[in-house]
């Protein structure tokens, strides 16, 4: 029995708190060297919706999200599944929680029916039954042309879908969905969002981690967003968006020295302050609708302040850090990351 | 794609599924889930079956080899030599298979697949006993065909098919349980070259110094003192006596002490360290 898994508190509940909640964390770190990866990370997940973790590259959204899982191990802080602690139980959690990695792990070796079956069988599931499921699931992701094909043949879309397809052989209440779109083309992305809208729909909570402000809008009931390893801001897609705006209306100025005037400007127009980009002479504008640009031009031309160039864009996740944060997601500005300490 | 998940399945209930879990692997769902990775390890070298190579082409070539080149200066003729020859080549091959063991274990641990393993509610034991398992097949390969190879070229086991059959056994547990010690070092190795490398540095004064080759009596004093506390020794002479006169000696019981020592050790080093990749 050494071998196998040992759990140290011996019999008895395993559920300790009441919270209620599908996810409860503390104050996660994560440290690799002298890197701190997740410094002191909160999150509240409730059951039954879709969380998003939104942040860029190297934020700490996937560190986050394989401790949770058990997959690395929480260097402080605690955290807590369905009442479940993560480090003192990590084989009921396991139960709990399927992962869908940013890669997709399945095995090159097998076909796509091999691998359902396997993993079926790894759960706990009799022969039959596994084949059945393998082949419910194959038809649900619309795999089942490609089901006795190598992995190795697989499109980049196809792995996702097998991938999350083999998260759910168990049926986990809670699934882990790592970046699930990236790198999918519109229409298999449009795809992988049903499913998840679906799994919600089946009783699950899903907690997703993404790169892209409109995924996380699509998707997601709630949102972190999380830079350097530290939570910015959190709340739903609809007061991230108040806070950003559902576009941005980009100017460069003539003369920089007329930045301050401008903002006076937008100010009095729209009664929110512009963000001062690093460059000096540009602005950008947080819109709660494309057709206020208008507004705002007309504003700056009836006060005189000329104008070299004019863009209205979407809100990038850059533009939604320099809002929430003060600066871009490799900002620069001292000030504002003074505050964000 | 379009119909995704069916809307008739059943609510999935997360405090239901929280008081219905159990809290450890039980020794009976390890085992299962340790012949299930050894499925999927026969199903990987049966689409690879270059990982035979080692197992067929060195038997082979070996036995030959060596008959030939050292069969007429240690024992005069290459007939007179087979009964001292073979089971050290048996040794040899075994120890050498096992040997891929680490290799093969590191590289499959780089790979997508083993995330998923380790997020499994599995026992962590499985992942590394299941190949573990399915090497059986390749360490019986590799003893069957030296014994092959050796009565083509005219041995003949004095301890018949019995003896034989006994020292086969006996080199394949024996391969397995040392396999333990090269799986230990695919799981604390940074790359699967490097695991070649120590296992290389680990197998040839493990079956060079031993007694698999030449007679014991040849060496000089203080490398007769190492090859005769070295377990693959052991393993040779027991080999020897099972294989050419049908005698299970005291060197058996010796080699299975040998084993079950580094498995002891060497199991749960290996379970330790592969928990601490995570």
């Amino acid at each position: 029995m050494s071998i196998t898994e040992l759990d140290r508190a011996g019999g008895g509940a395993v559920v300790s708190g009441g919270t209620g909640l599908a996810v409860h964390a503390e104050g996660l770190v994560k440290t690799f060297g002298e890197h701190r990866a997740v410094d002191g990370i909160d999150l509240d997940v409730r059951p039954g919706e879709i969380f998003g973790v939104l942040g860029p590259n190297g934020a700490g959204k996937t560190t986050t999200l394989r401790m949770l899982a058990t997959l690395l191990k929480i260097d402080a802080g605690r955290a807590e599944i369905f009442g479940v602690d993560v480090v003192g139980n990590p084989h009921v959690i396991r139960q709990l929680v399927g992962v869908t990695g940013q890669y997709a792990s399945v095995d090159e070796h097998l076909t796509a029916r091999e691998n359902l079956w396997l993993f079926g069988r790894l759960l706990g599931i009799a022969s039959p039954r596994a084949r059945r499921i393998a082949t419910e699931l194959l038809e649900q992701f619309g795999l089942e042309e490609a089901a006795n094909k190598p992995i190795a043949q697989f499109s980049g879309g196809m792995r996702r879908r097998l991938d999350l397809a083999a998260s759910l052989i168990s049926r986990p209440p809670l699934i882990f969905l790592d970046e699930p779109t990236t790198g999918l083309d519109p229409r298999t992305r449009g795809q992988m969002w049903d499913t998840i809208r679906g799994l919600v729909a089946d009783g699950c909570t899903v907690l997703l981690t993404t790169q892209y402000l409109d995924e996380a809008d699509q998707l997601a009931d709630r949102v972190a967003v999380i830079d350097l390893g530290r939570k910015v801001a959190e709340g739903t897609p609809d007061e991230l968006k108040t806070a950003v705006g559902n576009s941005t209306l980009q100017l460069l100025l003539a003369e920089p020295g007329e930045v301050p005037a401008a903002a006076e400007v937008v100010r009095r127009v729209l009664g929110s302050d512009p963000v001062l980009s690093p460059e000096r002479g540009r602005l950008n504008v947080a819109l709660d609708q494309a057709d206020l640009a208008a507004d705002v031009l007309i504003a700056l031309r009836t006060a005189g302040v000329s104008i070299t160039s004019v863009s209205v864009a979407k809100p990038s996740l850059d533009e939604v850090f320099l809002a929430l944060t003060g600066h871009g997601a490799d900002g620069d500005d001292e000030n504002s990351r003074e505050e964000n300490r | 794609m379009s119909t995704m998940i069916a809307p008739a399945r059943e609510t999935v209930r997360a405090a239901d599924r929280v008081s219905a879990a159990r809290r450890h692997v039980s020794p009976g769902e390890t085992l299962s889930q340790t012949l299930t990775m050894a499925w999927r390890a026969l199903k990987k070298m049966r689409r690879n079956p270059e990982q035979f190579f080692d197992v067929t082409f060195q038997p082979v070539l070996l036995t030959a080899m060596f008959a030939y080149i050292f069969g007429g200066a240690i024992a005069g003729d290459v007939a007179s030599y087979l009964p001292l020859m073979i089971p050290g080549i048996l040794a040899q091959t075994v120890l050498t298979s096992c040997m891929a063991t680490g290799t093969q274990l590191r590289e499959d641990m780089e790979k997508g697949v083993f995330d998923r393993f380790k997020s499994f509610p599995i026992a962590r034991i499985a992942p590394l006993a299941g190949p573990m398992v399915a090497d059986l097949l390749r360490y019986t390969i590799a003893a069957t065909l030296t014994f092959c190879m050796g009565l083509l070229l005219g041995y003949r086991p004095g301890g018949g098919a019995p003896g034989v059959f006994a020292a086969i056994v006996l080199a394949i547990f024996t391969g397995w349980s040392l396999a333990w010690v090269f799986t230990w070092v695919g799981t604390i190795a940074r790359s699967a070259q490097a695991v070649q490398g120590i296992s290389m540095m680990i197998l040839f004064p493990l079956t060079f110094l031993s007694n698999a080759f030449v007679p014991v009596e040849t060496l000089p004093d203080w490398l007769a003192a190492f090859v005769k506390i070295n377990p693959v020794s052991h393993l040779v002479t027991a080999a020897r006596d099972l294989a050419n006169s049908a005698l299970v000696t005291g060197e058996v019981a010796w080699t299975v002490l040998a084993c079950l020592i580094v498995i002891t050790i060497f199991a749960p080093l290996s379970v330790h360290s592969y928990k601490r990749h995570m």
